[in-house]
């Protein structure tokens, strides 16, 4: 069950991708650095609610390593676009970003104990997985400022250690 | 007039000095862009390794085996001096991605 709805996310997150590839509209840069911003509160979000729910050490320690990287990675991000002088731009996959975030959190917010650790890291899972597909395919290809470009690429080296280190968790927590 | 004892006594302070900074060196690896660079590294025991991480996020330098677990925050150097010989595999905790190994010879 709850893999059919992660997988579900997934395909949403391809789906979104692809519909853009397919119009043509390929992400500008201001959009880009909108959703690369958005997919990093998102997480720090879901951290934070972890935080707040989880006696569970090891959660409780990977969910303060997400705040502490993606808040590191977003305030990189912001230097950047003022020194760039960037108005990030909100468009629509950020903003279906948000709304499935928002989704996300309330089903998370019935859960507790085991269950809710299972299912955020889990979904933190699923979640790095989709962002760094979306940085490897879609984003860091369309960034057309060189010093954007570099910053996402370190992001999704970043997210990728994440994606490993969540895997280690939900590992453990079997 | 310097006692001849003290002067022997000196230089043979002098001469262990010698002896102990031309063993032990110190050796730098680099973390930037999620990369440990060099990957593989040697050592002697009483040598430092010296970890310089020069990312915006915090990395650790974790032996697999145990041994030692250092903390690198962000732009900051951590050092080590090595005790034990062996080949160490070690990781970041935070990043598990980032790999490299010591070898560590007595
Ligand atoms: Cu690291």
């Amino acid at each position: 069950m709850m893999f059919v709805r992660l997988s579900a996310a997934i395909a949403a997150v391809s789906l979104l991708s692809s519909a853009a590839l397919a119009q043509g509209a390929k992400p500008t840069d201001p959009q880009i650095a909108h959703i690369a911003y958005t997919a990093g509160v998102i997480d720090i979000k879901a951290a934070k609610q972890a935080l707040n729910k989880t006696r569970n050490k090891e959660v409780k320690a990977f969910a303060q390593d997400m705040v502490r990287d993606h808040e590191a990675v977003n305030k990189q991000a912001l230097d950047l676009v003022k020194k760039l002088k960037v108005k990030p731009e909100d468009n629509d996959t950020s903003r279906t970003l948000s709304k499935n975030a928002a989704d996300k959190l309330a089903e998370l917010g019935k859960l507790k104990g085991a269950a809710f650790d299972k299912a955020y890291v889990d979904n933190e899972v699923a979640y790095h997985k989709a962002v760094d597909n979306a940085l490897e395919t879609q984003l860091i290809p369309s960034a057309s400022n060189p010093e954007l470009k570099n910053l996402l690429q370190t992001g999704l080296k970043i997210f990728q250690g994440h994606e490993q280190h969540a895997e280690q968790v939900a590992a453990s927590l079997k | 007039m310097t006692p001849r004892w003290i002067l022997a006594a000196l230089t043979a302070l002098a001469l262990v000095a010698q002896s102990i900074s031309a063993q032990a060196a110190t050796i730098q690896i680099t973390m930037e862009n999620l990369a440990i660079l060099p990957a593989e590294a040697s050592a002697k025991i009483g040598d430092t390794i010296e970890w310089i991480n020069k990312d915006i996020v915090a990395h650790t330098a974790t032996a697999r085996n145990g041994d030692w677990d250092v903390m690198l925050p962000p732009n900051t150097t951590g050092t080590l001096v090595l005790k034990k010989a062996g080949t160490v595999d070690y990781y970041c905790r935070f990043h598990p991605n980032m790999k490299a190994v010591l070898k560590i010879e007595p």
